[in-house]
């Protein structure tokens, strides 16, 4: 029942602390620009505003189009309530491994260009187009970072992983250093930041994930937005638990221990955030068709991660 | 057993016979369907009895049939059962298809014939126990396939589709000829019992694999002998597409299984490699080429190339586990291969039967004149989305479960001691994932361009939904891809036996984990849920879509698309598929396809409209069969001039050849 509990708050948590860290990344981004800023709580006003104004459907879209958002919303929340945040082995970790979790981001990507396809305008076009050609090189260097901390760990399951990678036994290797470089790449690609992307670009040509949902309005916007900053919380923690697994409460620890790993969970998050906001600052948007290139040493650092873990497992 | 399912076939070759007499007749189509949907219907619950049997025996028996001395041997074992199984799986969702579609067809007396010929043909290569017998069946097969591929033979692609695969259906054959040949010995022993007792020696066990791999991958459709699957394979009417692509290559896979796993006895390690290299470059080929087409079935048929090339994986896999003696990670690799078989040939054929159903409703096989049919076609559209979602390995339908597998089997081959081996796993793992990712990438311009969007010609604007039957063939397949992706463990657990037979060991039992979990090795390695994610996945969807309209707001109002405020009325502005491939075929087509973009605009002033034109090159079939091709007109030219000889020539060119023969003989030892 407890550990029911747990599975719940978790999945509260990264519910409602999502729009945070979107909200603290831009903060944090404006003031770096020597801005203001919004206020942190800007997303949640946002949300709210979002989900009480009426849907401004175009005329030819069809079923797909209004069910799209909640499978989105649907497949992004499980997948990021399934990543232990402040306590490793939640009741339901083992019902999804490392890649199912990365699959099931696919399947919300998968629909997403869907939807930019379905009411028939070129931007939506361009933006599903090249949406797959990123994701066509994003998610087999995943697929390699997961292969080699599997290798590491003896394991897919992200719970085993992170007890493994906080022990001891594990200590520096260069196969963690180059799948943790390629991980932060393939983040950055995924969730749509600079220097691949811009969330905050309106100007046509550059959108990549904003031109996919430019025909959605109301409460299906307020779903895609939460699901995006649900999917850079996902990454962050994936991240905090894979390579800075300290704070991380075991299984079976009490309500002090917890709260320690809750506040050292809130650190890291706040530490990433403001990690993404210096990258993001200090680095120019590339064109469209440098991004293969990025992806692809990407995943070339991934596959030479594994490979290296093929033929020594001490490196 | 065994002779049940015989009597099966034999009804199906009945039928055949009552096809060609009644073909003309307005009740023919509903006739032979409709015995061949029954009779298919036997065949799979004997197959299923077969594989659940508890005490699993061989089922055996010998007919007076084929050559006298050696008569038709038949044995029904667990591998019989499972591809017998698959096979009639796809045959009665196929007839059931064929109900209906078959009332749009032009020429019923060139597909009703073949096609009960073609199924029982499938099932006799599963169940024929001698060489002779799988040859025969083998090559009845081939010929009532090319058959309904010539049904429509009036369309000159049809023509070229057949002759080429005419040619390669024989060369396959040829190879299978020569790989039991091997198998058998100087002694003739054809029957597989016999060829299991003999052990061939290390090379002549390695011209086995070689040719088991021409005749049967060619049939398959392994890289680079794939050339005539993407041309047949459309061609023929949809259903018939449907089984080719997805019942008639596991048939080939079938055929290599046999061969490689059972009759030779132990592999050597390096055979793994060549099955894996083979198995991972045909995986990223297969997609590859399939993204860049735009005729929808001939994209699907590409698919299946892809498709081949991950259970190849999973086969390379298991054989080189087998040769290192890691009997359990072998039954892990084995069973993925097996189970994407499975899967694979369920979302294959119902992807087929969609792409039939948007055929007869539209007469468009070509995606730049689709689109928008979600409207139209509802109910086609939505069973079209799961065959894309579980062919994309989406969670939480099947496709992904055979692939999750495959992956953790590569997980356990650092274990492995070759240093091939260990290099090669990883690249072949990228491969696999980069392919992976690719085919999702082309199941959205699959559906988003015929499905979404806005119609681009009169014709899919005046589609209509398609008839009960083919719904109902379509919905049933649909349902099994969830089935097989929610609850794995019953279809793992199924294939234990095979596993069992063929590298004597299984994996865990999966029926008696919590939760109805599949867990391959142990639960702190990696377990996957596929019932519960996707429960969880409905409950929240459900939540959301609750607390938002009873709390938020429900109000819609339809309005013109916005598109940055500058929306167009024209549906050529739409995205197409050439252009939706256009960063993927930018990426990576450079250097596969050699591709170039040429853009022709003329100067100001001109009227003359611009042109842009792509020209991609398929490397396999310049370096490999346009040489060949070339040898043999080249050869055939100069063999011409032998016919334009005078009398006097001619006997002088016959006393030489005697001559020479005689010479051979002479010095002959």
């Amino acid at each position: 029942m407890f550990d029911l509990g747990i599975q719940g708050a978790q999945m509260l948590l990264v519910l409602l602390l999502a729009p945070l860290l979107t909200g603290f990344t831009r903060k944090v981004k404006a003031r770096l620009l020597l801005r203001r800023g919004p206020p942190l709580v800007q997303p949640y006003r946002d949300l709210v505003r979002l989900m009480r104004k009426e849907v401004v459907l175009a005329e030819n879209a069809s079923w797909l189009f209004r069910v799209i958002p909640y499978l989105i919303f649907a497949a992004t929340w499980v997948a990021a309530s399934l990543v232990p945040t402040f306590r490793t082995g939640l009741l339901f970790s083992w019902s999804a491994d490392l890649i199912a979790i990365v699959a099931l981001l696919g399947s919300a990507r998968f629909f997403l260009a869907l939807a930019g396809l379905d009411v028939g305008t070129s931007f939506g076009g361009i933006g599903s187009s090249r949406e797959v050609m990123i994701a066509s090189l994003a998610e087999p260097a995943m697929i390699m970072i997961i292969f080699t901390l599997a290798l590491i760990a003896g394991s897919t399951q992200l719970s085993t992983m992170a007890g493994f990678l906080v022990s001891s036994e594990v200590g520096l290797r260069v196969s963690l250093g180059l799948a943790l470089l390629a991980l932060i790449m393939v983040a950055i690609a995924e969730n749509a930041r600079i220097p691949v992307d811009n969330p905050a670009t309106h100007l046509e040509l550059t959108m990549v994930h904003e031109a996919m949902v430019l025909e959605y309005s109301g409460r299906h916007l307020a779903l895609i937005e939460l699901s995006a900053s649900l999917k850079l919380l996902l990454y962050v923690s994936l991240i905090a638990c894979l390579f800075v697994p300290w704070g991380l409460v075991p299984s079976g620890a009490g309500l002090g221990l917890l709260a320690v790993g809750l506040v050292a969970y809130i650190a890291k998050l706040a530490s990433g955030g403001v990690l993404l906001a210096l990258f993001e600052t200090s680095i120019a948007k590339m064109r469209v068709f440098r991004v293969p290139e990025f992806l692809g040493a990407a995943l070339m650092l991934g596959l030479l991660a594994t490979l290296l873990l093929f033929v020594s497992r001490s490196l | 057993m065994v002779l049940l399912a015989l009597g099966s076939v034999a009804v199906l070759l009945a039928t055949a016979a009552l096809g060609a007499m009644l073909a003309e007749a307005v009740r023919a189509r509903l006739i032979v369907y409709g015995i061949c949907l029954f009779a298919s219907v036997a065949l799979l619950a004997i197959a299923l009895l077969a594989l659940l049997d508890v005490s699993p025996r061989p089922s055996v028996t010998t007919l007076p049939l084929g050559i006298p001395w050696l008569g038709a041997h038949f044995r029904l074992d667990a591998l019989s059962a499972f591809f017998l199984a698959v096979i009639n799986l796809g045959a009665a969702a196929a007839s059931l298809f064929a109900l209906g579609y078959g009332r749009h067809e032009h020429s019923p007396r060139r597909v009703l014939p073949f096609y009960p010929a073609f199924l029982a043909g499938m099932s006799i290569v599963v169940l024929a126990d001698d060489a002779f017998t799988f040859l025969v069946a083998w090559e009845f097969m081939s010929l009532s396939s090319w058959a309904l591929v010539m049904a429509h033979h009036r369309v000159v692609d049809n023509v070229r589709a057949g002759y080429v695969y005419l040619i390669m259906a024989s060369f396959g054959t040829l190879a299978l000829l020569l790989t039991f040949g091997l198998l058998a010995g100087p002694d003739g022993s054809y029957t597989f019992g016999e060829i299991r007792g003999g052990h061939p020696s290390a090379t002549l066990a390695a011209s086995i694999l070689i040719l088991a791999l021409i005749g049967a991958g060619s049939k398959a459709g392994l890289v680079p002998v794939h050339v005539w699957l993407p041309l047949a394979h459309p061609a023929a009417p949809s259903h018939v597409s449907a089984l080719m692509s997805g019942v008639m290559t596991k048939v080939a896979v079938y055929g290599f299984v046999r061969i490689v796993f059972d009759l030779i006895g132990t592999p050597a390690w390096w055979w793994s490699m060549v099955v894996l290299a083979l198995g991972g470059i045909t995986a990223a080929m297969g997609v590859l080429y399939a993204l860049m087409q735009h005729d929808l079935k001939r994209l699907l048929a590409y698919h299946t190339v892809e498709n081949i090339g991950i259970i190849f994986i999973g086969l390379g896999l298991a054989l080189a586990f087998k040769a290192y003696g890691m009997a359990w990670a072998a039954a892990l690799a084995l069973t993925a291969g097996l189970l994407h078989v499975f899967n694979h040939s369920v979302f294959k054929s119902l992807l087929f039967f969609g792409a039939g159903s948007v055929l007869t409703a539209t007469g468009e096989r070509d995606m730049e004149h689709l689109g928008g049919l979600i409207h139209r076609m509802p109910q086609t559209a939505f069973v079209f989305l799961v065959g894309c979602a579980a062919i994309s390995a989406l969670p939480p339908l099947n496709g992904f479960v055979s692939e999750w597998l495959t992956f953790q089997a590569i997980l356990l081959s650092p274990q492995l001691p070759s240093w091939g081996l260990k290099l090669l796993v990883p690249a072949v793992g990228a491969l696999l994932a980069l392919s992976a990712a690719l085919a999702a990438a082309c199941f959205v311009k699959a559906f988003g361009v015929t499905f979404l969007g806005r119609a681009r010609t009169p014709a899919a604007e005046r589609a209509c939904e398609t008839d009960r039957f083919s719904l109902a063939a379509m919905f049933f397949l649909a349902a099994l891809c969830l089935v097989a992706g929610i609850l794995p463990g019953v279809f793992i657990d199924a294939l234990a036996p095979v596993a069992e037979g063929l590298v004597g060991e299984r994996m865990p039992v999966q029926g008696s984990v919590d939760w109805l979990s599949i867990v391959p090795i142990a639960e702190s390695r990696s377990s996957y849920n596929g019932l519960l994610v996707f429960i969880f996945m409905v409950l929240s969807g459900a939540l959301a879509a609750w607390a938002i309209h009873r709390l938020a707001s429900d109000k819609l109002r339809r309005a013109p698309p916005w598109d940055c405020g500058y929306p167009d009325t024209s549906p050529a502005t739409q995205y197409t598929a050439s252009s939706f491939a256009q960063p993927i075929r930018r990426v990576f087509g450079s250097v596969v396809f050699r591709a170039r973009e040429y853009v022709e605009m003329p100067p100001p002033g001109d009227g003359r409209p611009a042109r842009f034109t792509v020209q991609l090159h398929d490397l396999v079939w310049d370096a490999l069969y346009a040489p060949i091709a070339g040898g043999i007109g080249f050869a055939a030219d100069r063999l011409n001039h032998l016919q334009f000889l005078t009398i006097r020539q001619f006997l002088s060119l016959v006393f030489a050849a005697l001559v020479l023969l005689l010479l051979v003989l002479a010095i002959w030892p």
